[in-house]
This record gives C-alpha cells, sequence and structure tokens, in this order.
C-alpha cells in the first residue's frame, strides 16, 4: 500500500519529463485524417454536427468534452466503426492522406486495418495471450515470416513482454484489467496500423495502470498517431500534443442537443490561453 | 417546533414501508394454503417420477443384459433383444444431428449476425421459426411422409425419411438455442476484432462462433436428446416393423428404440413387458447421460466475459 503512491510519482514524474523534453509542437498539424463539416446522425438524430479538424501526423490528438457530446461518435466516424450501429450515417468528408474514407469503393476493413482502435473496457478475446495478438496479422493476411518475433515486438511495444513472455499460451483473461488493457493496445500493433484510435482507454483501470498507459501512449507517438478521447482533464494535459474541446448546445428552433467542435488547438494552448469561454469554463472547472 | 414538511411525511411514509408491514413472513391462513398446495404439488410429480423409475427399474433390471444388445427381436421373449433399436436409434440419430446441426447452426448465424432485422421476411422468419418449435412432433411425420411420397419413394421407412422427420423436429430448437448462445457473446469481442481489420464473416467464425461453441453444444444436445426419446413421427412412416438384421445405410429399413418400446408392451405376454422395461432402462440412462453432458458443457463454460 505505501509504495503505490511512490510508484505512481516515479511515473508520473518521468512522464512529465518525457512531455517537457518533446520537440514543440508545430503551429499546423501534418494531417493524417482530415476531418471536413463533418455531421454524424443516427436515423434522425444530429448527434454531432460540422466538425472540421485535422488529426496531425505522429502527434497526439485528445477529444474532450462533457459527456454526451459526440466524442465517440465522431471517434468512431474515423474508422468506420460506425458502420456497424445501424442507422448511423456520417456526411461530410473525412480524408486519409487525403482519400475520402465513405467514398463508395471503400473498403472499411481496410481502413480499420490502418485505423486500429481500442476500447474503454479491455475487450481481449477468450484465446491465449499468443494468439490475441497473432489474430490481427493472421486474419488481415499479414506476411509475417516469424510469427514469435512479431508477437514479442507488439507486447514489447505494448511494455508488456516483461510481463508476460512466460505465459503467453495461457488465457488473456489471466491478465490483470491494466495488462488486459496493454494486451488490447499490442493486438491493435500488431496489424502495424498508421492511426491508433482510444475511446476512454483508461476509464476501467487504477491511476498506477492509467499511467503505464500515458507512459505507453508518449512512446508510441513517434511510431503511431494517436487520437484518445478522455474525461480525465489531466491525462489531455500530460499525453496530448493537440486537444479538440467538444460540447452540446441545445438548437433554439428544435429543442434538440447536439454535438458541437468548440476550439480545437496545441493542447498548452486549450490549457492556458483558452480562446472560448465555453472552453475555458470548462477546464477551470474540471481544474477545479 | 418545526413544520411537518412533506419531505419529511415522505420520509415517514418510506420509514414505515420499508420496517412495519413485515409482509415476507407474512402466515395468513390464505398463504399457508397456498404453499401447502405448492408443496403437494411438487411432491405429487416428484412421487409420480419416482414410482415410475422404480417400477421401470425393478421390472427391467432382470433383463438388462447382454442379450438386450446382441439379439434380435423374436416372438420368443427369452431370446428377444433389441439390437436393431439400438442400432437403429444410433443411425437415425447420427443422421439427424448431420442433417440439422448444420442447418440450424448456420440459419442462426445468419438471422443473428447477418439478417437485416428492419427487412419484413426476417422478422416473419423469425416469428415462424418460433411457432414451428410448438408445432406437435406428428406433424413432422406426415411433411416427411409427404415429401418422401412426391419423390416416389414407396418404401417411407428409411433412415433418412426418419432423419428428415426428426431433423425438421429439432431444427427450431437449434436456431432458436444457438441464437440466444452468438446474443451472450458480447458485442466488445465483435467489435475488437473487426477493429483489427477482420472482416464480419473471419470475425464471425473465428471470435462469435468459438465463444457461443458451449451454448450451441449445449442446445444441439438437448435437442437430439429430444429427437431420440421420439417415437410418433417414425410410427407414421412406418418404423413398427419387425426387423432381423442391422440398419446399416441411409436407405436401409429401421426400428428405434421408442417405437421397440412401444411394440413389446403392446404384446400380451409379461416377458416382453419386462424387456420394454429393460430398454425403458437404457434409453434413459442414455438420455440422463446426454442432459448430463449438456449440464456439464454449460456449467463449465459459465463465461468470465
Ligand atoms: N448507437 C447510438 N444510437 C443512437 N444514439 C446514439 C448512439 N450512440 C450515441 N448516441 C447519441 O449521440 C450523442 C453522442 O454520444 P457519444 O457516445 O458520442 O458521446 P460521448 O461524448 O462519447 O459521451 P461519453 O463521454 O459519455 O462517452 C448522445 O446524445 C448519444 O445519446
Ligand atoms: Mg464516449
Amino acid at each position: 500500500m505505501t509504495t503505490e503512491p511512490t510508484v505512481h510519482d516515479a511515473i508520473e514524474m518521468e512522464l512529465v519529463q518525457k512531455h517537457a523534453s518533446r520537440p514543440e509542437v508545430p503551429e499546423t498539424p501534418t494531417p493524417v485524417i482530415q476531418v471536413e463539416d463533418v455531421s454524424v446522425f443516427y436515423d434522425d438524430y444530429q448527434a454531432v454536427r460540422d466538425v472540421t479538424l485535422d488529426i496531425g501526423h505522429n502527434e497526439i490528438t485528445a477529444l474532450i468534452g462533457p459527456s454526451g457530446c459526440g466524442k465517440s461518435t465522431i471517434l468512431r466516424s474515423l474508422n468506420r466503426m460506425n458502420d456497424l450501429i445501424r442507422g448511423a450515417r456520417v456526411t461530410g468528408a473525412i480524408r486519409y492522406w487525403g482519400q475520402d474514407m465513405y467514398e463508395p469503393g471503400v473498403d472499411p476493413i481496410e481502413v480499420r486495418r490502418r485505423i486500429g482502435m481500442v476500447f474503454q473496457k479491455p475487450n481481449p478475446f477468450p484465446k491465449s495471450i499468443y494468439d490475441n495478438i497473432a489474430y490481427g496479422p493472421r486474419v488481415t493476411g499479414m506476411k509475417v515470416d516469424d510469427m514469435d518475433a512479431h508477437v514479442e515486438r507488439a507486447l514489447t511495444r505494448a511494455a508488456l513482454w516483461d510481463e508476460v513472455k512466460d505465459k503467453l499460451k495461457q488465457s488473456a483473461y489471466g491478465l490483470s484489467g491494466g495488462q488486459q488493457q496493454r494486451l488490447c493496445i499490442a493486438r491493435t500493433i500488431a496489424v502495424e496500423p498508421d492511426v491508433i484510435l482510444m475511446d476512454e482507454p483508461c476509464a476501467s483501470l487504477d491511476p498506477i495502470a492509467t499511467l503505464r498507459i500515458e507512459e505507453l501512449m508518449a512512446e508510441l507517438r513517434d511510431l503511431y498517431t494517436i487520437v484518445i478521447v478522455t474525461h480525465n482533464m489531466q491525462q489531455a494535459a500530460r499525453v496530448a500534443d493537440r486537444t479538440a474541446f467538444f460540447t452540446a448546445a441545445i438548437d433554439p428552433q428544435t429543442g434538440e442537443r447536439h454535438g458541437e467542435l468548440v476550439e480545437f488547438d496545441k493542447t498548452t494552448t486549450i490549457f492556458e490561453r483558452p480562446a472560448d469561454p465555453r472552453t475555458e469554463g470548462y477546464i477551470s472547472g474540471r481544474f477545479g | 417546533m418545526a413544520l411537518y414538511t412533506p419531505q419529511a411525511a415522505a420520509a415517514d411514509a418510506r420509514r414505515t414501508v420499508l420496517t412495519t408491514s413485515g409482509r415476507s413472513r407474512e402466515r395468513t391462513p390464505r398463504s399457508l394454503v397456498f404453499v401447502v398446495l405448492l408443496w403437494f404439488s411438487l411432491l405429487v410429480a416428484f412421487a409420480t417420477l419416482v414410482a415410475l423409475l422404480v417400477h421401470t427399474l425393478v421390472d427391467g433390471l432382470p433383463r438388462l443384459d447382454g442379450r438386450l444388445f446382441s439379439e434380435y427381436p423374436s416372438s420368443r421373449p427369452e431370446e428377444a433383444g433389441a439390437r436393431p433399436a439400438v442400432l437403429g436409434s444410433l443411425w437415425v440419430i447420427g443422421t439427424t444431428a448431420v442433417l440439422a446441426v448444420p442447418l440450424g447452426v448456420a440459419a442462426a448465424v445468419h438471422l443473428e449476425e447477418f439478417a437485416d432485422r428492419d427487412k419484413w421476411w426476417n422478422r416473419l422468419i423469425e416469428v415462424n421459426i418460433s411457432n414451428l418449435s410448438a408445432v406437435p412432433a406428428i406433424i413432422y411425420g406426415m411433411l416427411a411422409l409427404g415429401s418422401l411420397a412426391l419423390l416416389g419413394v414407396t418404401q417411407k421407412n428409411i433412415v433418412v425419411g426418419g432423419a428428415v422427420a426428426l431433423g425438421m423436429l429439432i431444427l427450431p430448437v437449434i436456431i432458436i438455442s444457438t441464437r440466444e448462445a452468438l446474443r451472450a457473446v458480447p458485442r466488445e469481442l465483435r467489435d475488437g476484432s473487426l477493429a483489427v481489420g477482420a472482416s464480419d464473416l473471419q470475425t464471425t467464425w473465428r471470435i462469435t462462433l468459438p465463444a457461443a461453441l458451449p451454448g450451441i453444444a449445449t442446445g444441439t444436445i438437448l435437442a437430439l436428446s429430444r429427437a431420440l426419446g421420439e417415437a410418433a413421427p417414425l410410427l407414421l412412416l412406418g418404423g413398427l416393423v419387425f426387423l432381423s438384421f442391422d440398419p446399416n445405410g441411409l436407405l436401409s429399413q429401421f426400428t428405434t428404440m421408442p417405437i421397440q418400446i412401444f411394440s413389446w408392451t403392446s404384446q400380451p405376454q409379461a416377458e416382453f413387458h419386462t424387456l420394454a422395461a429393460a430398454a425403458s432402462i437404457l434409453l434413459m440412462g442414455i438420455l440422463l447421460l446426454m442432459n448430463g453432458t449438456a449440464i456439464y458443457i454449460r456449467n463449465r463454460s459459465q463465461k468470465r466475459w
């Protein structure tokens, strides 16, 4: 019990240093994904409207905002996971390296292979740790010469290798929640995606497991582009290069609530000099 | 003195509701009568079952021997056995499984994982499947009989004929239990698979179906055990025959254990009734084993998600 805060502090310290030592975030991102005037509907209900933002290459972008403002909705539309929800519809354009991913002829499976997703609740497959990692490469038909080495690499990148290397053949359900979540990250990494989307990946984890995931994100930033949805303001401030603040506003004409993007900027700007009073209010409310 | 506010009144009312009524321990004469009746019904059901079991055991045990398995039916009870019936049951149930299980599982996978629930024809199919599971078994016998007649088959009492009748009988059961097993697999597992770039088919095949397998196995075993005990549709096809050879193929004539039991009980000699009891014990033993296996699979796979 007594060691917990020190471990926590140590990791946090390291994270802060890592964050401080990283190169200056450029003024405008080199876009991997361009979200242009995107609205998402569930049947007739417009859940988010007119969102425009660029996801920068090898950056961590955080989506923050109150519950129900459409963060998950936007995130799911970035790799066409929305296709799986009946009645969901996307208007506007979402470009991946310039190509509209909602164009007819684009294969959503191909989109998801390049733009992977980690969910709020760890969802390992009921298989061994090894098979969880090997699953993606196998189903996508990736050319892997040495699967053992591939699995080891993915687990190492997800900072899980040392903890599981002696029990690769055991069920993934034997791992702790935090380990399971890192396994899910490793599973995503194993198909060598370009972008990793994470929807509140630490929501079900304790503070130490949370910091480990954050640390991991900071390390993965050089290899992947990461978009993370979080309710944890400090987390956004600690890991994200850029932050998008969403909120939900009631349309005076229809009386319906729609999510919208309020402000999108470098994290430092959002947290230190937000342009919009709503951003300021949200952030200061949370910081106390 | 403070005013007695509506909030305070509500709080008082809640307290009263929670503490004073004590209805959980109520013993009014009416509820006592009801409890006694419940126990009585249970007792009657249980006693009947025990009486039947004991009676059958006492009757049949003397003839539950090797001859039951090795001998053919005979007009002399001391020489008679159920060998063709046991083999016939195996043939028919095996064929039923081969016909109905893949079809039922595939239908369930389609309805649960791929079919668009908004389309009226899919909803129609769903409603009809539920209805079909309530159709009396003999109807399926008539259906099989009619189909065989349409195909111009004169000898209707053949293994495939029986298997088609029983297969249709248990198909709705298999579809329904498989759908339930699939529905119990969390959405998150499918999402996890799709999010690494697997196709719908790969996800179904490699994630959803394996995860649902224990549930599917349980439902299938229970369905097959129902088919095993069924006599009516097979009687209709002409299964009540006196066979002195082993069924040896899909087009072979056959009889099954329930039919053999039925046939022996309708004989006048008491020795045949003993034989019927012995065969009943065997049949019950097999059914118990199947249901036990189903329960074992279900309990062992109480899933962690
Ligand atoms: N599958 C769905 N069908 C219909 N409406 C939905 C669906 N998913 C979300 N919504 C609606 O869309 C709006 C945005 O939801 P979304 O889940 O994207 O919010 P969120 O910002 O992720 O919230 P939270 O922080 O609570 O996760 C909400 O009003 C929600 O009710
Ligand atoms: Mg959400």
